[in-house]
Order: C-alpha cells, then structure tokens, then sequence
C-alpha cells in the first residue's frame, strides 16, 4: 500500500504541475486567474511530493522487499539510518529527493514571498512547475522509485559499504538543496525576464534563496571532500574528479552570483550580468547532475549509469537552460543599464571578484570536458588532472584572494580617496605572514607560500570591514561576509600547509616493527580480526609516539557479506596540529602487511574554513530575512 | 547588450549539448589495446598440461593459419562460462588453443571431463611464466594470433556472447 500511496502522490503532483504551468500561460494572456490559486497548487504540490518521499522512506524503513528499489539497494540486517539513507543513495530515491525539494521549495516561495507582484508570482511559480513537470516526466516514465517486484526476494542485496557512512548519508542531500534552491533563482531571473522586472527588488527576492543554496552546497562540498579523504583512504582531500568538478561548478557560479547580486540589490547595477549568472548557476546544476548519472565522463565515482537517463536529463537540460537563454537574447536589449559606477568602488571590487570566478568556472568547464571536445573533434582520447587544474586555478584563486585583502573595503559607487589606512594591516599582515614562511619553512615551495602569506594577511583585513563600528549595531549580514571571508583565509592556509608540509610513509611492515613518519613513531603493535553488524575485518593495532604523547589507532580492512565488497577503514587522530593518518592494506603473504601512514599538519583548518564559510552564509541568510520580516514586507 | 553578442551564450550552449549528444550516441570505448597487438608472440615452449596431448610452442602458432590462444585455469569460474562459447567458435572453424595457468594435471582433467574441450593443444604454464611475457594479469584472457605468430587483439577477461561478432571479426581479419 505504501508504494502505490507514493506513486499516487507522485501523479497528482505531477498534474498539479501541469495545472500551475498552464494557469501562468493564461494568466499571461488574459491577466486573470490571480496568484491566490497558483499559491495554492504549489503549496498542494510541495506537500504531495513530500508524501511521495516519505512512502519511499518508509518502504526502506520497513524493508519491504516487494518494492523493487528496496531489494535492490537495501538489506534487512543494515541499521536503520543506512536503511533510511538506501532511500537517496539510488538513482530512483536520489530524483524523487531533488523532486521534493523542489516542490517545497516551491510551496516556500508560493508561501513566504510577498514582494513580488502578481505577474510576476505567477510566472515565477509557473516557471518551477515547468521544471518540476519535467522532473516528474523523469520519474514516472524513465525512474519509478515504487516499481514492485513479483515474486519478492527474501532479502535485498545491500548498499555499496563505501556509502554505509554517515558523511554520505547526509552528502548528496544537502547537495541536492544546494542545486534545488539555485532552481528557484532561476525561476525568478526567467520570471523577471518575461515581465521586464529586472531590478534591485528582483536581486532582494532572488538572494535568500542563493544565499541558503550556497550555504548547502558549500557543507555538501565541505563534507564530500571530508568523506573522500577518509573514507577512499588516498590521503587526499581533493582529486578534481569529474563528479567533484561537478559539485564545485554550480559552486563558483553561486558564489559569482551572490556577489553580483549584492551589486543589483544595493545599486541596481549588473543587470544583464547578474541574469546570465542565474541561468548559469542552474544550468551547472543540471549539468552535473547529467555528468553524475550518464557515465558520459570516466570518474571513480562508480554510479549506477544508464544511458537512456542519461539522454532524459540531457533533453530536460537542453529544454530549460536553451529555453532560458533564447529569452535572455530576446530580451536583454529591453534590460536597462543599470547605474554607473567608478573603477575604484565595491561595485567595481565585486566585478573583479566575478570575473575571476567566471575564468575559474570556465577552466573548471573546459578541463572537465575537454576529454570528451578532444576524442568529439580529433578522436584523441586523454584525461585532464590534478596538474592542469592545480597549475590554472591555484595562481587565479589566490589572485581573487589578493583582491579580498582590500576589496570590501572599498565604498560603493566611487572611492575618491581609497582607504589606504584602512587597508595597511591586512597588506602588513601579508608580508609578516610571508616573512615567517621564509623563516620557519625556506625550502617551500611559491604557491604555498603565497598561499600562506594571503591567508595570514586575509586573517586580518576579512575582519576590517567590522573595525571601527558599534558592533552591536553592525548588520548581521556584515558579520556574515566578515566570517566568511575569514573561513577563507583558515581554508587557504590549511591547503598550503597540507600541500606543502605533509609526510608520507608507505611500507610492509610485520607486527612488532616500528616505522616513523614525519615526527611519529608508529609501532605495528598487534593484528586482530573483528566483527561487524554486516561485515569482518582485520583490525591492526598501531601505537604512535610523538615526546610524550602517546596514541593508539586501528585501521581495518573490512570485508562486507551483503553485497560482498572490501573497504579499508581509515583510523585518523587529530590533534590540534594537524592529523595522523593510517590505512591498513594488503598482505604480502610473507606475514607482512602494507601500511600507508600520512603525517598532515593543520589538514583540519581546510574543513574547519569550509564550515566557517557556511557559518557566515548561515549570519547573512538570518541577518537578512529578519531584516526584510522587521520591514513588514514578509520576506 | 546588442547584436549577435547576446546570442553568444545561446549558441556556446548549443554547441555544449552538441557535444554531449555525440558523447551519448558514442559512448567511450574504454577498451585497454594489448600492448603486444602488432607484435610477435615472446618465444616459448610449454610441456603438455596433461598426459596424452601435445605441448604447445610460439612456433606451433606461426603456421599460416590464424589462432585463439587461450588463457585459463581450472580454479577459475568465469573460464567454465567461456567454455561453451569456445567450443562454438572451433565449431565455425577456429583453431583453438589452451594455455594453463598454475594448475595440476588432474584438477585440468577433472576440469575438461566436467565442461568440454574446445583446445587443440594445451601447454602447462605451471610458473606463469608465459602468461607474464604475454603481458595478461589474470585468466581468462583471449589472444587472437595471425598465421606469422603476430598478435592482432587481446580480450581481457572472459568472452561472453556479446563478444562472439567482434572475435570472429578479429579471427577473419587475421585470417588475410
């Protein structure tokens, strides 16, 4: 009953969509047929979505193996939060997900937003029906989650043991907030395109929505990259994989757009830009997600891929983002220039700020696809990596990071006499920060360095903008940029000091030898197999020593039963200086084993900066929408 | 904005989707080439894998007529799955022949008797000695040999039936 109450949840939303999809097209033509009832049918429509969903949970919870995508993703012995998470660690489950959020997200915005006029409400919610009806096409015709199976198995076949952690139960959701709120900045910026209202009240409508879906996708990038370094047990925590690319695009995207829509909500500037950076935004979204699913690029990220998906999600990209921008070259030219502003202005500061982001986006763009343009025009077959991405994207990162030492210093329209007191402690900073890398660290190498000198100098001028006000009376959104910025600067130092200064120790060792990595001796003290709820594992035991400090740590490498797979289990200490890190391996079968330890001083600060940045988005997003709710005007 | 500027990013767009369409109806072929195609067949000489057969030599391959060499072992399960279709490729006229990786003589006869035996000669690689020099990494593996002992593809990993066409192609096009 569960399964077909979902299924029917999921067809009446989806022809509620249709409805909502075409009141917006007779309002258009006949002004009648208000907003009150397109309100209406989105917030119906997020609710059934959401029923959809949670029949969905519940079949897993309840491990009905009738329903076909439990019995082929879950299994009865797994502990209930994997079992839950079985729901989206699945193509099916993962698109019935990002349909819920959007038809929340929908009935949020048909809820909450009051600024808008009725046209412009109207085909704003017309717009999100549009996308979700393609969705919902998707789901019920390529993708149906509650497929039943006749006769059902006795048991299901498990869950890939790589995603039986709790970083990744909760990754891909808070990703998929991520590309859904960028859906609502791109209903508005179509929306306001259609009824020629591109304005500083367009920017204050949109920015909430890219501000939360910034926050999510910066913690689902965060996490993701904190999950591929412990969980993969490589060491590293960023591998510029086509999936990872895949997340980091709509990223900069929102981040370009969050800053240029600061520029069109204050001062009305960046129209047209700040249009296409909506557009993009999404369409970077809806490219990786087609990335992730087709298989059309090689990654280590082993989804299941099909084709005929693959082709779906492509036809409801080439629908959306072409449709999008044809009527961005319609009717850019009815877009009026917004006011001037100086070279020397925050406006001109946050232009900088986009147009690196933009050239990082593109370098990120064309690497991640030139494999594919290169074999499609010359039939040469080549991977784009690390070096490529790290060679381009380091110096123009760090180049926008030289830009934040001063930039929101600067005052709006034009800054006669820049600040140049104002801006002398986060340049001091810099060089004294530069100075100690000479003196602690000469042999470093020059992006490191640099890495380091900006990060201590950004420390320092990322809290500027707050020196010299009545912080009680300072905005929140002030404190949220200042934090953010500052996440920044901890983020970019903890690169620079794992990329230069980490250790490594890769060797066959028996139990009693003794190895050192970087200042640690680890004693491969004792190897003992261990039982899990559905899986073994052998479990060394290593002691670590470092003066007096004294750590006992045990990697595994386990073997899963359901379905039969083996993992290593990362064992990590951290201390406040960095991070001991140990995989156990293979056996080399003369009794020894292959141990791979990893000494990363301050690897930490990269996760701590992502949380950071999140926080000040977090301070902005509240700053913000309590201000707009104080004015009366309900968001 | 005027012009054909704002048509830009419509038409860079186009091209992007253009290009993942191509992609889609062409999926990479992530097929690894042999890095001995093209190349003679290390020399070797292998005893016999079991008593009453002939032993199999590099010089047995070169005789002007093409062959399918033939990596296995009795202790690998998808070998017993590429059996049959073997079988059906001597059947059309191939000229099969068996490589045995680490294997023992009654466990391969127990292995012939139970599943068919498509070879016309087996060698004992009981070393993996030559499975080394042929650059395989596992059994099964199949190599398509022209009549001058010159490799012309390698499948890694069982043939299944979907494999079959692409064989028999290999085998024709040696066969010129």
């Amino acid at each position: 009953m569960m399964a077909e109450t979902g299924l029917a949840a999921l067809w009446c939303a989806a022809s509620l969509a249709l409805l909502q999809l075409l009141l917006g097209l007779g309002y258009w033509r006949h002004r009648s047929g208000g907003p009150t009832a397109a309100r209406a049918l989105a917030v119906a429509q997020g609710l059934l979505t959401l029923v959809a969903f949670v029949a969905l949970l519940a079949s897993f919870a309840t491990s009905d193996m009738s329903v076909a995508l439990v019995a082929h993703n879950s299994h009865s012995a797994k502990p209930m939060m994997y079992k839950l998470a079985g729901a989206w660690g699945n193509h099916e489950g993962s698109m019935l997900l990002w349909v819920m959020v959007l038809g929340l997200s929908g009935a949020a915005l048909a809820l909450l937003e009051r600024r808008l006029d009725d046209a412009m409400t109207v085909a704003t919610l017309a717009t999100q029906a549009a996308i979700a009806l393609g969705f919902f096409a998707f789901l019920l015709i390529a993708s149906n989650p509650f497929a039943r199976l006749s006769p059902a198995p006795p048991d299901g076949q498990g869950l890939n043991p790589l995603l039986q952690d709790p970083g990744l139960a909760f990754h891909p959701p808070t990703l998929y907030l991520g590309y859904v709120g960028l859906s609502v900045a791109f209903s508005l910026a179509v929306a306001a395109l259609l009824t020629r209202q591109v304005g500083p009240l367009l920017a204050r409508a949109m920015r909430p929505w890219v501000l939360a879906a910034w926050i999510f996708l910066t913690l689902g990038i965060t996490a993701g990259s904190y999950w591929a370094y412990y969980e993969l047990g490589w060491g590293g925590w960023w591998f510029w994989d086509p999936v990872e690319n895949a997340s980091l695009m709509p990223w900069l995207a929102a981040t370009a757009l969050l800053h240029s829509l600061n520029v069109l909500a204050a001062r009305g500037g960046l129209r047209a830009w700040t249009m296409m950076l909506a557009v993009v935004a999404f369409s970077m979204s809806m490219l990786g997600t087609f990335l992730v699913r087709s298989g059309v690029l090689t990654s280590v990220h082993a989804f299941a891929v099909d084709p005929t998906r693959g082709s779906f999600i492509l036809a409801l990209l080439a629908l959306y983002i072409g449709g999008a921008l044809a009527l961005f070259a319609a009717r850019i030219g009815t877009v009026r220039e917004g006011a001037r502003f100086a070279l020397w202005s925050r406006e001109g500061g946050l232009v900088a700020n986009n147009l690196l982001l933009s050239v990082i986006l593109g370098i990120v763009l064309v690497g991640t696809l030139y494999p594919l343009l290169a074999e499609a025009t010359t039939g040469e077959k080549l991977s784009v990596g690390p070096p490529y991405f790290n060679a381009t994207v380091s110096p123009l990162a760090l180049l926008l990071v030289a830009f934040l030492l001063f930039a929101p210093l600067l005052r709006w329209r034009h800054d006669t006499r820049p600040k140049r007191v104002r801006t002398l402690p986060g340049a001091a900073a810099t060089v004294v920060a530069l100075g100690l890398t000479f003196a602690v660290a000469p042999a470093m190498t020059v992006l490191p360095r640099l890495g380091l000198a900006l990060a201590g100098g950004l420390a320092i001028a990322s809290l500027l903008p707050l020196a010299g006000r009545n912080l009680r009376r300072t905005p929140l959104a002030t404190w949220g940029m200042a934090t953010a910025h500052f996440g920044v600067a901890v983020a970019l130092a903890g690169m620079a000091i794992d990329s230069s200064s980490t250790v490594e120790k890769l060797a066959a060792a028996r139990p009693g030898e003794t190895l050192t990595v970087g200042p640690w001796a680890v004693t491969f003290a004792d190897l003992q197999p261990v039982v899990g709820p559905n899986w073994t594992a052998l479990e060394a035991r290593l002691d670590a020593s470092r003066g007096d400090t004294r750590l006992t740590l045990a990697p595994q490498a386990r073997t899963f039963s359901n379905p039969a797979t083996e993992t290593n289990e990362t064992a990590i200490a951290t201390l406040w200086n960095g991070q001991l890190y140990t995989v156990l391996g293979k056996p080399d079968g003369d009794g020894r084993w292959q141990l791979r330890l990893w000494w990363k001083p301050f690897v930490t600060l990269i996760w701590l900066g992502g949380a950071l940045i999140a926080l000040g988005g977090t301070l902005a997003l509240i700053g913000r929408v309590w201000r707009d709710w104080r004015r009366g005007s309900r968001l | 904005m005027k012009g054909v500027v704002r048509f830009l990013p419509l038409l860079l767009f186009l091209m992007l989707v253009g290009a993942l369409v191509w992609r889609l109806v062409h999926p990479s072929n992530v097929a690894v080439p042999s890095r001995l195609a093209g190349k003679a067949l290390p020399a070797f000489s292998l005893p016999p894998a079991h008593s009453g057969q002939t032993g199999l030599a590099s010089v047995d391959l070169a005789t002007g007529e093409p062959h399918l060499v033939n990596l296995f072992a009795s202790w690998c399960v998808p070998c017993i799955t590429e059996i049959p279709l073997l079988q059906r490729l001597k059947e059309d006229g191939a000229r099969v022949v068996g490589i045995d990786v680490r294997d023992r003589p009654e466990a391969l006869a127990r292995f012939l008797a139970d599943n068919g035996n498509p070879f016309q000669a087996i060698g004992a690689d009981t070393d993996s000695a030559v499975q080394l020099a042929l650059g395989s990494s596992g059994v099964p593996e199949t190599f398509v040999v022209d009549g001058r002992g010159i490799v012309r593809r390698q499948f890694i990993g069982g043939i299944s039936e979907a494999d079959l066409p692409e064989v028999r192609a290999a085998l024709a096009k040696a066969a010129q």
